[in-house]
């Protein structure tokens, strides 16, 4: 309890009055608030600057900060990628939008090769102040080409960081602090929480990287997510309560650097593990994660630990296919009811 | 010791004759420098991987000195530039230093890089060399995020990005180049045709009338430059800087130049016609420049040898500190992949 709680603090600011906002607001805030902090800060991307974002995440920016700060690209994946790179080492400090993680797939070199092994291969003196952010995951019918989670992708690679909030209050800051970190951080957001409310504090705060979270507090059994799949956890661990199982609930928040200590306590505290995602199973942080607990837990452990992913399938169109084909609210509480019979 | 460049804007003001339209002296012994220092360099680096003194591969600039000094002559020292695979030629051209870089192709822990990168990752900010490139293509995006970010920040910097002909049918080209014209942004894209991509000539991937042509299409100057003459490039350079810097935009630059060597340390070549390899090692840059020099009475061949001479120490004196130097030590493994591990 008492370690959960001290993660789930901020940074020691005493937080402001809460107000319910949207997840893009959250965002919009914390770009807001660094870009006025510093002017090396600026933003740039596919359509987020007139139109506002393609989730309205940057809307009002360049009305405030002007077009030097704020600025349209043309549809050039491998030049949004490889332009934060130099404009980075050279002294600024880039906010780049691909605007849907599908996209980045143009910009894979770029970011790969490039933004991910400049410090490194260099000789580990330059600073490479990036954030790229992207909507990711399915839901919504936008089909294959706009639904997919691919970040495990990016957490192979040395030299990322990778993020993907599952609330408005930690998208706020965790946010804040990716603009604020000398490394280059990929920064996911699940376009279904775009829209979804959460409670921010009025006043600046941050969340740090690497810190995982627990958001729900339970006994039996331990589920480990990140980003939307989080939610549709604690609303399984709602239903499950009601049928005496008491789930604990661990927020990855940060999937490189992972920070796994959370995930070990709190599975030897309950000695069952289910890793979900929406991320195709086959080679998902869900293996990492399961990896590490059977390494570093395994004689805490009362059953296999057990994961949760999507199909082996391009993401379908069709509502009851593609609703079918990532784990849900349902799907979450069976697998905890399985793990507590050791299925 | 890397001679210091003098400005290209007082190049023409002691020595230089009005009639041979050269530059200076001061520039003139730095050009001849430069690309001495380049070829040099190079021969002991091939000397070095030929006894198995370095691992991995080499890609020679050897026929190209004219290019990339021309370029980097109508620089400052504050300018920036992105470089290639084939890159020694551009980090000696913009003032690397010879022991850092021989070092980094051993492997040593003195290197520019502390033996992370090796022969196509080198860099060095303090003189605005923002990288090598391992990847064809690769540096134009990053070159033109270098001249956003002047432009952002407000500084009076022009960005150099060279690029071969290999990656002139390549994606990032036109993103890049497009970019770089929409913007009007300080920087000139050079590319430096060599006629071969690896072992495929440049007739090959390269559609339409010329890679210069495509200038057109972005509304920027596309410019042939003979590349195998410092002047040309010298001249032609100068004025697309200029017009850089005074924010009216990019321009194309395409030298057209020779690899001598093959692809790689590993390469012969065989692929080549030997007609057409011995018409450009005619046209060899140095040479050229030597003859021109001398017929103008600029430079006396008394002098070209002298610098010749101490180059040939710097090199050797750049072999002995590579050598002498230790491996990086295992502690480093993991030390720069994150500024906070």
């Amino acid at each position: 309890m008492s370690a959960a709680k001290v993660r789930t603090a901020t940074n020691g600011e005493t937080p402001g009055e809460q107000r319910l906002i949207f997840f893009s607001q959250a965002l919009r805030e914390a770009i807001d608030e660094e870009m006025s902090h510093d002017a090396t800060v600026f933003v740039y991307g596919e359509e987020v600057g007139v139109w506002g974002g393609g989730y309205n995440v940057t809307q009002g920016l360049l009305d405030k900060y002007g077009p030097l700060r704020v600025i349209d690209t043309p549809i050039s994946e491998a030049l949004i990628g490889g332009a934060a790179v130099g404009a980075a080492i050279t002294g600024s400090r880039p906010v780049v939008d691909f605007m849907y993680q599908d996209f980045m797939g143009i910009a894979m070199d770029q970011i790969v090769n490039q933004a991910a092994k400049n410090r490194y291969m260099f000789g580990g003196k330059n600073a490479l102040p990036i954030v790229y952010r992207a909507a990711f995951g399915a839901g919504i019918g936008n089909a294959a080409q706009h639904t997919q989670s691919l970040e495990a992708w990016f957490a192979h690679v040395p030299g990322l960081k990778v993020v993907a909030p599952s609330n408005a209050y930690d998208a706020k800051g965790l946010l804040k602090s990716a603009i604020r970190d000398d490394n280059v951080v990929l920064f996911f957001e699940h376009k279904a929480l775009y829209h979804e409310r959460g409670d921010v504090p009025e006043g600046e705060y941050l969340v740090p990287l690497g810190v995982s979270d627990i958001k729900r507090v339970g006994a039996d059994a331990t589920i480990v997510s990140y980003a939307r799949q989080v939610q549709f956890a604690l609303q399984a661990a709602e239903q499950l309560a009601g049928e005496g199982i008491d789930v604990e609930v661990v927020d990855l928040r940060t999937l490189y650097p992972l920070d796994i200590d959370p995930v070990l306590e709190s599975v030897k505290k309950t000695n069952r593990a289910l890793v979900v995602h929406e991320a195709v199973r086959f080679g998902g942080i869900g293996g990492e994660v399961a990896a590490q607990i059977q390494e570093l837990a395994f004689d805490y452990l009362d059953a296999p630990v057990k994961r949760l992913g999507a199909v082996h399938s391009p993401v379908p169109f069709s509502e009851p296919l593609e609703m079918a084909s990532f784990p849900s609210v349902e799907s979450i509480a069976q697998g905890v009811r399985e793990l507590m019979q050791g299925i | 010791m890397a001679a210091r460049k003098p400005k290209a804007a007082d190049t023409r003001a002691r020595g230089a004759s009005k009639r041979s339209k050269l530059p200076g002296k001061e520039m003139l012994e730095w050009m001849y420098r430069t690309m001495a220092r380049i070829r040099r360099f190079e021969e002991a680096a091939d000397r070095a991987f030929q006894a198995a003194r370095m691992r991995g591969a080499l890609h020679f600039y050897i026929g190209e000195e004219a290019s990339g000094t021309g370029v980097c002559a109508a620089l400052t020292d504050a300018d920036y530039i992105t470089s290639t695979h084939r890159g020694h030629g551009h980090c000696i051209a913009k003032g690397g230093r010879l022991d850092l870089m021989m070092a980094e192709l051993f492997g040593k822990a003195t290197g520019y890089c502390g033996g992370k990168g090796g022969s196509m990752h080198i860099a060095d900010l303090d003189l605005g060399n923002l990288g090598a490139n391992g990847i064809v293509g690769g540096g134009l995006p990053i070159a033109t995020g270098a001249a956003l970010g002047s432009k952002l920040r407000g500084e009076d910097k022009v960005t150099v990005c060279f690029f071969g002909d290999g990656a002139a049918p390549n994606g990032t080209f036109h993103e890049s180049v497009n970019f770089g014209a929409l913007h009007d942004l300080p920087i000139v894209y050079v590319c430096e045709n060599n006629q071969w991509g690896m072992g495929t000539h440049v007739s090959n991937t390269n559609a339409g009338n010329g890679i210069a042509s495509r200038g057109a299409s972005y509304g920027i100057p596309g410019i042939v430059v003979d590349g195998n003459d410092i002047f040309d490039v010298f001249a032609k350079t100068t004025i697309a800087v200029k017009r850089a810097r005074a924010g009216k935009g990019p321009s194309l630059l395409v030298c057209e130049t020779y690899r001598h060597r093959g692809h790689t340390v590993h390469d012969q070549a065989a692929y080549r016609d030997q007609k057409d390899v011995d018409k450009w090692m005619a046209r060899d840059p140095i040479e050229r420049f030597r003859k021109a020099v001398i017929a103008a009475k600029a430079m006396s061949k008394k002098k070209l040898d002298a610098i010749d001479a101490e180059v040939l120490q710097e090199v050797e004196a750049a072999v002995e500190f590579a050598e002498a130097s230790p491996f990086p030590q295992l502690e480093t493994l993991l030390q720069g992949v994150y500024t906070d591990a």
